[in-house]
């Protein structure tokens, strides 16, 4: 049964279709890699699924719910986490206090205005942080973290409302190598854990092929191929495209 | 009204509308590049006018008037550029709107300069030489000078599209209206950028100003009435954008003029005269542009301001020891009373200050902790003011329940005006908080009937026991503590700390499931009605109240307040607020030119404190501990 | 650390509540203290400044008065009724001053006769124009000096019935004084003469008018009169736009204020000839009193008086007559030695009037003539306060709140 479920998804802006027709399936605990050569259309489809964009036509189904138009926020209820490119946390406040607003919103409790924010869920907080590695700096201010530190941070914020789907935009943007694959793997194993499925887009090939289950292609807003690492790899419309934009595998490899 | 009074009236809108336009487009530019909001541009437009005065009086002629308007325009321009590299530089790194404090130091500086030297009277200039006259259009006397100046307006916005278009200045400086990060990233000179934008910005304000030396008198309320003006045109036209400035000083003139045109009307018995809505068109122009269009009628959405200096630290509880000095600061403010027998104007001085904190605090809740820059502040102290006055005028009723119905009536009013302006940001939503205040302004000097008009309500006094300065004293002392601590204990709850996370990342908020507009929208009321109590108190402090509770200038001093003390500390507001009211009482009676010193000593303030004074102490103590 | 931070913050809070200090204040002096909005409106209160320093040297140089010199704690009120009343609470409470006096703005004034009201302290308003200060928020403990604006008004309404024309316009600053002017003027005038019509008003911002589309606008309604209320900058636009424009041509114009020197002077050689006004001809008066004045002015300034030289000096003259004549600073004995005391000033003698504490002190009305190359007035009279203000009994109905 998949978990996430895109129909005949379209949007344009001004005549230019960004996404055109686009369908596919996010099973339940499966790590997909969504990839395609910039201005492919991969992140606003993310941005639809997420609901920052509205879609034109089409249908993002969450499980039954068709969750077409709603607001970041309101997608984020249904249990859809989300990373982005540039890490999004809270500097003002610290590692630890960035989760607890996730569990705090969570809970509900985001209008309470005299109980002292910073004494609740701080177990789970912690808990959260273990698990990606950042207990020791709880109570550091975000804003003094390393960027890798920020963005495992930003996976245990993510992971704060235990979601059954989590979105990840190019998760490793911006990391060094070595620090690039311990990221997904650590996300990999938390996936594996918790039997929560990935959708995520990434620069960085290698890391899509040693750990994607799953890859789908887009070129021009339309899905063009979807497949095992291997079937990708081999794939000559895939490869077409990535000639044809001047980016081979491997040059991507080394600019990205 | 006949159709050629309109057209004529048309007229005489296009050649105002000039007028606003150059010193607009001149804030426009400095703003658009440098994110900076020059309060002083008025006062540049003020020397414009000084300077071409003098030359068309001391060289006169043709020469004196003609070649001294330009080098009026010159000699602002200069000054411009002097204020940039002497002052504005050492500040960019500060916390945001940090260098808003600066320019209202030179505002006060450079009006006391003006009146030292030209002296106090009104100073007309001559009449143009070449324009003196009147030519007849459509069977009346349109003046030559305004048709010179109608025509200017087009000439320099071409030229400045020109520059903007053609010229890597402009690229440049477009550039950095778009993204000023990315201008760094260029690897362009940003000191050179930045002190040539401001010369040109200083410039066009001078000739602005230079230029009406031949329609009206050079006097020294003009820095403050021109900047109100400049901003609503720049803002309805949509920041960073030259021919959005010139379309917004079009309309707002246009409607002026149409609104002067009109005159008296009678609406079945009701007499409406449209000459007294001057008074406020602009700012319902400005808000209903910024509800229909958030970025302005030609502005386009700008990249986030990302704020160059360095993010605030966490908030921390109080300490043991915190909490024990707390409550010894608390013990000497009970006991002020007794320390103050031989002195009680120290008990009348305190409680100003005690409204000022409360009035600072409410400020900072939104500004700080909400990012929400509110220039319109005084709206809701004002409604307090006036909620209590009321209600013992109309309906009187006893003091404290006047006190309690002032933090209600600005409640009401914070939750309306919120409700829009949360749905915008940045500087937007500073300008909307502003017309909202202008707005509730205007009502209350208009409203005779109700509000006492510009006169205001006398004869609010407190009734006992609390009509000693003592007991009054103490009063204020306890509300100001209860709104201190509860403001507080907010920021520590995770409304607070919603408030925060939406002003971090909004986007990060959203992806959390906060309602940022939500969160927000409640924390402007929860401010504005705590802002309503401060306004209660002053009432009855005073014994009266006039539209002067509500005016921009209380606004801007709340603004100076949370700036002096350090928008990024908690504590910051407390102090600044007292700060301010004590300088301000300290130096006003030391000495004439006590604008000028108060600016000074803001200045200095401002240099050796460039995070509010409890922020430079906190980092200054930092540093000393680390070494 | 954070406990250190912490202590420092509220280290600074404390030293900034000890700051608040107490001077102390000398004996042998009757204190006087004066409060207005010197930076807000230097034109009118430069002069004003200096008129009454004029007096207070000319009255400690003759002794002082009940054996005391006199001595003026002076402050700026920051444009502001706020910090008005602080500054006043100020003058009262720490320099320990006997009385109060001063204000400009008729806001200001109000909050300040309020206050003296309230904390029984004895004012003399000097300079605020609005008729509530004496009337309808009249109190007993405030007196005022200037002639308030329904007797600037009514000093007018001679000349302007005897114009003989009907179709009236009227242009007034957005604000009390120039709509409580505007409301006198109509209601004299319609009494006087009831076929007349007021064919269009403009009530242009203060400090802001659009000076030529008002000038338009009131050519545009074709009115045989202008009653004119505005002044300052505002003044010298509109004369200017209305000139060029010829919204004056053949035109009667009546207009408040605009012979006083603050206000005609900056218009130089293009002021407005042949408007009938209130104001105050300083170079053409030629009565000893004023001449004695004028000279010792010029001598001590080098620079010829402004109408708010007159009222700062005939203010201090109040003063020192009041106390005089009470023989103490009791408050009590002030206000009864007001009550229709006599006082010698420079446009002649006139008196605090015991029903409504206003002095009599009136005005010039006449007509603006140009004298070379610069505004004054000619065919111009001394309109005593006493003729156009209303009688005892019917002030009595004005003043509900003081008896």
């Amino acid at each position: 049964m998949s978990v996430l479920s895109i129909r005949n998804l379209r949007k344009s802006f001004g005549g230019v279709h960004a996404v055109d027709g686009v369908s596919f399936d996010v099973d339940k605990g499966e790590f997909l890699a969504l990839i395609g050569p910039n201005g492919a259309g991969k992140s606003t489809c993310f941005n639809m699924i997420n609901g920052q964009i509205m879609p034109d036509s089409g249908d993002i189904l969450l499980g039954e719910r068709r969750i077409n138009g709603l607001p970041p926020r309101k997608v984020w209820r249904q249990g859809v986490g989300r990373t982005f490119q540039i890490a999004a946390t809270f500097a003002s406040m610290t590692v630890a206090e960035n989760v607890q607003m996730a569990l705090i919103s969570h809970a509900d409790e985001l209008f309470s205005m005299f109980s002292v924010a910073a004494r609740r869920h701080r177990e789970r907080a912690i808990a959260l942080l273990e698990q990606v590695g950042m207990a020791a700096a709880a109570d550091r201010a975000c804003r003094e973290l390393a960027y890798g530190d920020v963005k495992r941070v930003e996976l245990a914020v993510a992971l704060a409302n235990e979601p059954r789907l989590l979105l990840m935009d190019e998760p490793t943007a911006g990391m060094a190598p070595k620090e690039r694959n311990e990221l997904i793997a650590l996300v990999k194993s938390l996936v594996v854990e918790r039997g929560i499925s990935v959708l995520f887009t990434e620069h960085s090939m290698d890391v899509v092929f040693a750990f994607a289950d799953r890859i789908i292609v887009l070129a021009r807003g339309r899905l063009i191929a979807d497949g095992d690492a291997r079937a990708i790899r081999e794939n000559p419309k895939v490869q077409e495209v990535y000639f044809g934009t001047g980016k081979t595998f491997e040059r991507a490899k080394e600019g990205a | 009204m006949t159709i050629d009074a309109l057209l004529f009236q048309a007229l005489n809108g296009l050649a105002a509308a000039s007028g606003l336009f150059f010193v607009a487009a001149g804030l426009s530019l400095i703003f658009g590049v440098t994110r900076i909001i020059n309060i002083a541009h008025g006062s540049l437009y003020m020397l414009g006018i000084y300077l071409a005065y003098t030359f068309a009086t001391r060289v006169g002629g043709v020469l004196g008037f003609w070649g001294g308007i330009v080098a009026a325009a010159l000699i602002v321009a200069a000054i411009g550029a002097l204020i940039e590299i002497l002052l504005l530089r050492r500040i960019y790194r500060a916390p945001e709107l940090f260098q808003l404090l600066a320019t209202f130091a030179l505002l006060l500086v450079i009006n006391d300069a003006a009146l030292w030297i030209w002296g106090p009277e009104d100073l007309l200039g001559p009449r143009a030489p070449g324009l003196r006259g009147a030519v007849e259009i459509l069977g009346r006397r349109f003046p030559s000078y305004d048709l010179f100046l109608i025509a200017m307006g087009p000439i320099v916005l071409i030229a400045l599209q020109l520059v903007l278009t053609r010229t890597r200045f402009g690229r440049l400086v477009r550039a950095a209206t778009q993204d000023r990060e990315m201008v760094g990233a260029l690897g362009v000179n940003q000191a050179v950028l930045f002190t040539s934008v401001f010369a040109v910005g200083a410039f066009l304000a001078g000739l602005g100003g230079a230029m009406q030396v031949a329609r009206e008198p050079a006097n020294l309320l003009m820095d403050l009435t021109v900047i109100s003006d400049a901003f609503v045109v720049v803002v309805v036209g949509g920041m960073g954008s030259i021919p959005g400035a010139y379309l917004a000083a079009i309309i707002i003139a246009e409607i002026k003029a149409l609104c002067i045109g009109i005159g008296v009307v009678e609406f079945g018995g009701f007499r409406v005269n449209f000459s007294k809505l001057t008074l406020v068109a602009e700012f319902i122009v400005m808000a209903v542009v910024l509800i229909v269009r958030p970025h302005g009628l030609l502005g386009r959405a700008q990249g986030a301001i990302r704020s160059v200096a360095e993010p605030e630290e966490p908030i921390r509880p109080a300490t043991a020891a915190l909490k024990f000095l707390g409550l010894v600061v608390l013990g000497l403010l009970i006991c002020l009373p007794l320390f103050a027998k031989t002195s009680p104007y120290t008990l009348v001085l305190g409680t100003d200050i005690l409204i000022a904190i409360i009035f600072a605090t409410s400020l900072h809740f939104i500004m700080g902790p909400g990012g929400m820059h509110s220039f319109g502040h005084a709206a809701y102290f004002g409604l307090g003011a006036y909620g209590a006055a009321l209600i013992v005028k109309f309906l009187a009723a006893p003091m404290l329940g006047a006190i309690a119905f002032a933090p209600l009536l600005a409640l009401a009013g914070a939750l309306l005006f919120g409700w829009f302006a949360v749905r915008l940001s940045g500087v937007y939503l500073a300008m909307l908080t502003l017309a909202f205040a202008q707005i509730v302004w205007s009502i209350v000097y208009q409203w005779e009937d109700v509000t006492g008009g510009s006169n205001g309500v006398v004869g609010i006094w407190p009734a006992a026991p609390f009509n000693t300065a003592t007991n009054y004293y103490l009063l204020a002392l306890a509300f100001a503590v209860l709104s201190v601590l509860l403001l507080r204990r907010m920021l520590f709850s995770p409304f607070g700390y919603a408030m925060r996370a939406g002003r971090d990342s909004p986007l990060r908020a959203e992806a959390i499931g906060i309602d940022v507009k939500r969160v927000h929208w409640v924390g402007f009321a929860v401010a504005g009605c705590i802002c309503g109590l401060a306004g209660g108190l002053f009432a009855f402090a005073k014994g009266s109240i006039s539209p002067e509770t509500i005016a921009v200038g209380r606004s801007i001093d709340g603004l100076v307040m949370v700036l002096l003390g350090g928008i990024q500390t908690l504590t910051g507001p407390i102090v600044g607020a007292a700060t301010f009211v004590m300088l301000q009482d300290t130096i006003m009676r030391q000495v004439e030119y006590w604008r000028a010193l108060l600016g000074a000593t803001i200045l200095l303030l401002v240099l050796v404190f460039p995070a509010g004074i409890v922020g430079g102490i906190m980092a200054r103590y930092a540093a000393w501990k680390s070494r | 650390m954070t406990t250190r931070r912490h202590v420092l913050q509220f280290a600074i809070a404390t030293a900034i509540v000890a700051g608040i200090a107490a001077p102390a204040s000398a004996q042998g002096t009757i204190k006087i203290g004066e409060l207005n909005s010197y930076k807000a409106q230097p034109a009118f209160l430069d002069p004003y400044k200096k008129g009454w320093e004029l007096a207070v040297e000319e009255i400690n140089a003759k002794g002082g008065v009940l054996g005391k010199k006199l001595e003026i704690i002076s402050r700026d009120d920051g444009a502001n009724p706020g910090e008005a009343v602080r500054v006043a609470e100020e003058l009262i409470t720490r320099e320990g001053v006997d009385l109060i006096t001063g204000t400009f703005l008729s806001h200001i004034g109000l909050a300040v006769t309020n206050f003296a009201g309230q904390k029984k302290v004895f004012f003399l308003a000097a300079e605020p124009l609005t008729d509530k200060i004496t009337w309808q928020n009249g109190n007993p403990y405030t007196f005022r000096l200037r002639a308030s604006t329904y007797m600037q008004v009514a000093m007018l309404m001679p000349d302007a019935v005897a114009a003989k024309k009907k179709r009236w316009a009227l242009v007034y600053p957005n604000f009390e004084y120039g709509q409580s002017a505007a409301e006198n003027f109509k209601a004299m005038l319609k009494k006087a003469q009831p076929d007349v019509e007021f064919v269009t008003e403009q009530a242009p911002p203060l400090g802001k008018v659009d000076a030529g589309a008002v000038a338009q606008a009131i050519d545009d309604a074709k009115p045989d009169a202008i009653f004119n209320v505005l002044f300052g900058a505002d003044l010298a636009k509109f004369v200017r736009e209305g000139t060029t424009r010829g919204t004056f041509k053949d035109r009667t114009v009546v207009s408040l204020l605009s012979g006083e020197p603050e206000y005609l002077d900056p218009l130089k050689e293009e002021a407005p000839v042949g408007w009938i006004v209130t104001g105050y001809p300083w170079s053409e008066i030629k009565t000893p009193e004023h001449k004695a004045f004028v000279d010792a002015y010029m001598k001590k300034y080098n620079d010829y008086p402004r109408l708010g030289s007159i009222v700062g000096y005939a203010t201090i003259y109040s003063l020192a007559e009041g106390i005089k004549k009470a023989g103490s600073t009791d408050t009590d004995k002030l206000i009864a030695a007001f009550r229709g005391l006599k006082v010698p000033s420079p446009f002649g003698p006139f008196e605090y009037r015991a029903s409504d504490h206003q002095a009599t002190m009136g005005a010039y009305v006449g007509k603006i003539a140009l004298k070379d190359g610069k505004g004054t007035m000619s065919d111009f009279k001394y309109v005593d306060g006493a003729e156009v203000l209303p009688s005892a009994e019917e002030v009595k109905k004005l003043r509900p709140a003081a008896p």
